[in-house]
């Protein structure tokens, strides 16, 4: 546990609840993520893993009728405070979704589209946050001769790297992932997953994911997540061989879910 | 032995019924999309034959002679022209800056579902009532007088409803993955509409478009009320100023000069048709343009 503590959170959860209207889906949620690591969240459909991943870039403020209590803070700083700038947050705290959604544009626009609206204008400056962005999500070699050419022409896997790379175009410091995979074939999989692990070294990386083996093959720690409630966490290899609780071992090994 | 062979006769049967019965409904939904298709390519075609003789570039850029009988209608396409551009300019950012109220900001409940009522209502009210309307507002409250102004405002109330309507339906259509992805990226929720949604929901909102320039360049009751000339054989000066147009002309041409000539008439109707179209033609430019983008190959 010591070893836990002297590592560095860069956010940290304490006693968060997530309702929506009456339901509550996300209770007493207490957890830190940790700087460049990967963080896997596993558990069940509908167990509140996606709902909590949201919680760290208030995306859940886009549905009606959520509400949050608890403390969720960045760097030290409370992300529920009314005078916080979510704007600002969104572009620290990146997110790659579930579904590649790249935008009808060609795909230089895509990933220069968050530099833009961030104040960037020099086409210098642009073309080279591009062609580092595509360096980095491992597609630049696949598209430099088509960036101008429509982002949909790519295959799904592409489209989902291009989605990371329009993510890290932001240089935020976290990025969060969610299922990022799970609408991909197994060869499209492996390439994001060796890129994740690549990443890490400079980001902080949470992912949500259906896979155990995954989480089991990429992340540094594990949060088992069980009816909006987070059941155990921990070092991934520990929650994968040793798990405490008996719910854990019981969804690690197959048993349910 | 029997059995089956009375089964299979049986099935034979039914197999006979089935395809009759797919036959008759082909032929029904055949026979309803002709009782649809042929009016409409009559009508034209009725114009078309007895309008294009008259139809010349005299007709068209001369401004009419003795008592309308001869010479050209270009006042009255000048005018329509005027009322049509009018009508876009004021109803189409109102229209659309009230669809983007209404699906982006607004809190869904009771009282956007009293707006989107009542502007479905306001589709339904008969156009003699908006030049009402107009004339009482624009021409005199407002003090506009019966100009082009009065009667592009009064087209514009008309409209309103389509182009919100049309508007509302084409930015729900742009899937909610882009607003997030462009959310999480950063971008503020303005800079979100107008880069992503608005450009994607373009082509929906030009078919409102079509759909009200068709009715504001159609419609007689309500610029009779507010802004249309029976004659003036001039250009006007101010949208200030009165003007000739085309469904008003039409409409004294064929029932207010006697021994008027026909291929007059149908030759105003053919051009009438000919604006709409150019219109039309405009916005399906403008439609297939944004189309492209979001489609680069």
């Amino acid at each position: 546990m010591s070893v836990v503590q002297n590592m560095e959170a860069i956010i940290e959860v304490k006693n968060l609840d997530l309702y929506y209207g009456d339901f509550q889906a996300l209770k007493k949620i207490d957890t830190s993520i940790e700087k460049n690591k990967v963080s896997a969240l596993i558990g069940p459909s509908g167990c509140g893993k996606s709902t909590f991943l949201r919680t760290l870039n208030r995306m859940n403020d886009l549905i009606s009728g959520v509400t949050t209590k608890g403390e969720v803070t960045f760097e030290g700083r409370e992300i529920y405070d009314q005078d916080l700038d979510v704007v600002a947050l969104r572009r620290k705290i990146g997110m790659v979704f579930q579904k590649p959604n790249p935008f009808p544009k060609s795909i230089y626009e895509n990933v220069a589209y968050g530099p833009r609206r961030s104040g960037v204008k020099n086409k210098k400056d642009l073309d080279q946050i591009v062609e580092e962005s595509l360096k980095e999500a491992a597609l630049w070699e696949e598209v430099k001769d088509r960036l101008n050419k429509s982002a949909l022409g790519l295959s799904g896997g592409q489209q989902q790297r291009l989605c990371i790379a329009r993510a890290l175009a932001m240089k935020p410091q976290v990025l969060l992932m969610d299922e990022p995979t799970s609408a991909l074939d197994p060869i499209a999989t492996n390439r994001i997953e060796d890129l994740i692990t690549q990443l890490k070294e400079h980001y902080t990386i949470v992912i949500v994911t259906h896979s155990m083996h995954q989480a089991a093959r990429i992340s540094d720690k594990t949060a088992f997540f069980l009816m909006g409630e987070l059941i155990e966490q921990g070092d991934t290899d520990k929650i994968f061989t040793t798990p405490r609780d008996q719910r854990t071992e019981d969804y690690v090994t197959g048993r349910f879910g | 032995m029997v059995n089956t062979v009375n089964e299979k006769n049986m099935e034979m049967k039914r197999d006979r019924q089935k395809k009759i019965r797919e036959k008759l409904m082909f032929g029904l939904f055949t026979l309803c999309m002709l009782a649809v298709v042929i009016p409409t390519l009559l009508i034209i075609g009725f114009i078309v034959v007895k309008g294009i003789g008259t139809v010349n570039w005299s007709f068209l850029t001369e401004m009419p002679r003795m008592g309308m009988k001869e010479g050209g209608i270009f006042p009255a396409i000048v005018g329509t022209l005027y009322l049509v551009l009018g009508t876009i300019i004021f109803s189409l950012p109102l229209g659309v800056g009230a669809a983007i109220y209404l699906t982006e900001y607004a809190k869904q409940g009771r009282l956007t579902r009293l707006i989107r009522i009542a502007v479905l209502n306001l589709a339904g009210v008969p156009s003699v009532v908006y030049g009402l309307f107009g004339l009482g507002l624009f021409v005199f409250f407002m003090g506009f007088g019966s100009s082009i102004l009065a009667g592009s405002l009064t087209l514009a109330c008309l409209i309103l409803p389509i182009i919100i309507t049309t508007s509302e339906e084409a930015i729900k259509s742009v899937p909610d993955s882009y607003r997030e992805a462009s959310l999480a990226l950063g971008a503020s929720k303005w800079e979100t509409i107008a880069r992503v949604v608005l450009p994607l929901a373009i082509p929906g909102i030009m078919t409102g478009g079509i759909l009200g320039i068709g009715r504001a360049a159609g419609e007689t009751a309500p610029i009779l009320l507010t802004v249309a000339a029976f004659f003036i054989p001039r250009l006007p000066g101010s949208v200030f100023d009165q003007v000739m147009a085309l469904p008003y002309h039409l409409y004294i041409v064929s029932t207010q000069v006697p021994g008027m000539p026909e291929s007059i008439k149908y030759g105003t109707a053919l051009v009438l048709l000919g604006v709409v179209g150019v219109f039309f033609a405009f916005a399906t430019i403008i439609r297939l343009k944004f189309k492209q983008m979001s489609h680069l190959d």
